[in-house]
């Protein structure tokens, strides 16, 4: 299939580099669906009678293959550009709603796990860095920007998927007006079907906008060694298997790691976690379940926004300054959230969509702040590798959490004190970050590539 | 195409507005539709 190879590609003259960002964001806004898997897990726990933990495996799968896959692909989705890896992405995520749909239709939900989980898993890592490294290279001016637009389509996706899901299965179910409704195993099939057909018209429209620049193409009036402003930013590149040898990759993945696993600390529990902090004496809670699913949707926002807005300021103050500021004052909001949140549910509410904008601004920032490290050289293989760090807290962040709620009782039934514990050791987690990131320094010039004039030197030892 | 850094390039550089205005709403629609939604029930927190 030649017309995928990353030669088909190459903008012609005249390409206008503002349609990468729309062709990036058809893929991030289809892969976003992750985060709406809540409108039907109700519904699974039903259909197949098992327990909620049970179905909660198959988000936890697809995360797990999301990092998995980046991982692994990172290097192959460099190599072979954008298209291809858009087109990969689009068969192994609409395959997964195809697999998860006979898995509800003949009650196998092993086929859910194999389908939606690992096969759907592979498209969501694929999907993700896909636009990365072609972005950071169409703007190279504004790379936290560019990369800040499509990173925040997987937070919008959900916003799409969340209400859009909702009303097909009301549609697609002849008992939906009944009371205490829950949706049917048969319409969620069916909505897996549909969204199988979508997201693949979508993805595939992503896939055929994308271009790759020309060799050497640069935008108009652009100066490299004016943006190269901090001595952080470099001009030369590392590989992605010598970039895992050197010190500033691991802290960078330390901090993307405290500052991922705090966020999900929040995300993890919101809705309860708002009700338990103005629960009155008699057990009620002045926070109505309403209310809380409110909240629940202005962190969404909140998540949304910060990819974006954080991301692009980083252009303007420096990727290091901005993780200070993700992991520096994210433990000081941690910190007062813990200790005075229950004062008034307005404090309560900005601190955490503060919180929550800085986990959004995390994972925008991230690419950018590899391509400084690193170079444009193989960001998108080594953003791949720097997933893993949100593999490893979307398993840590919950367990943590979990294991000291665990501890004082049930989510729902508890009060703000009960929540101290597991929000002090967040505020913990978020200064390693912050030190982490502290620590991060230029990369040692025996990692570079050579330059065209150069002697390749001789391959690096893992960096002491 | 080698470098576009040049006058000839930068001026072969035109947006072509058709395929950016679909290109945008195809994304950009849905996205609002979503944060609409979500912002009616976000509406709750502040009633």
């Amino acid at each position: 299939m030649g017309w995928l190879d990353r030669e088909r590609t190459i903008a012609p003259p005249g390409f206008n580099r503002w349609l990468v960002p729309p062709a990036a964001l058809a893929v991030h806004l289809c892969i976003g669906q992750a985060y709406a898997t809540s409108v039907y897990k109700t519904a699974l726990v039903k259909h197949f009678g098992a327990s909620l933990t049970e179905i909660g495996v198959i988000f936890s799968i697809a995360i797990v293959m999301l990092g998995l896959s980046a991982a692994i692909m990172g290097t192959w989705v460099d190599t072979n550009g954008p298209r291809k890896a858009m087109f990969t992405s689009a068969m192994f995520w609409t395959s997964g709603f195809l697999i998860g749909s006979l898995g509800i239709f003949t009650h196998q939900l092993w086929l859910v796990y194999l389908g939606y989980g690992v096969v759907g898993g592979i498209g969501l890592g694929i999907g993700y860095i896909s636009p990365v490294s072609t972005l950071i290279k169409w703007f190279p001016d504004r790379p936290g920007l560019a990369t800040g637009m499509a990173i925040m389509g997987f937070g919008g996706g959900a916003l799409i998927a969340s209400p859009v899901s909702t009303a097909l299965l009301k549609m697609y179910d002849p008992n939906s007006g009944a009371k205490g409704w829950v949706a049917s195993g048969d319409s969620v099939g069916k909505l897996f079907l549909t969204l199988a057909v979508v997201y693949l018209a979508y993805m595939l429209f992503g896939a055929f906008t994308i271009k790759v620049p020309a060799e050497g193409w640069k935008p108009a009036g652009f100066d490299a060694a004016k943006v190269k402003a901090s001595e952080l930013v470099t001009t030369d590149n590392v590989s992605a298997r010598n970039a895992v040898k050197t010190k500033q990759f691991w802290l960078v993945w330390i901090a993307l790691f405290c500052n991922v696993t705090a966020g999900i600390g929040i995300l993890e529990q919101a809705a309860p976690m708002i009700q338990d902090f103005f629960r009155q004496s008699d057990g009620a809670s002045l926070v109505s379940a309403g209310v809380a699913a409110g909240f629940v949707g202005l962190l969404s926002i909140g998540n949304m926004a910060g990819r974006f807005a954080w991301s692009a300021t980083s252009d303007l103050t420096g990727r290091k300054r901005i993780y200070m500021v993700y992991l520096g004052v994210g433990a000081v909001l941690y910190t007062v959230l813990a200790l005075a949140g229950s004062s008034t549910t307005f404090l309560y509410v900005a601190l955490a969509f503060f919180i929550i904008s800085f986990y959004g601004g995390g994972f925008a920032t991230a690419p950018a702040y590899l391509r400084d490290l690193f170079g444009t050289f193989q960001v998108g293989a080594i953003h791949g590798r720097l997933l893993t760090a949100w593999s490893a807290a979307g398993v840590a962040g919950p367990l943590i959490v979990n294991a000291f709620l665990d501890a004082q009782g049930k989510p729902g039934q508890l009060n703000a004190s009960d929540y101290q514990p597991a929000l002090l050791t967040m505020v913990a987690l978020l200064v390693v970050g912050f030190v982490a990131n502290l620590l991060v320094k230029p990369v040692d010039a025996r990692f570079h590539e050579p330059r065209p004039d150069s002697v390749r030197p001789a391959e690096p030892a893992m960096e002491a | 195409m080698s470098t576009t850094n040049t006058p000839d390039a930068r001026s072969a550089v035109n947006p072509s507005t058709g395929k950016l205005v679909v290109g945008w709403a195809l994304v950009g629609l849905p996205l609002a539709y979503g944060v609409y939604e979500t912002l009616t029930r976000v509406a709750a927190l502040f009633g």
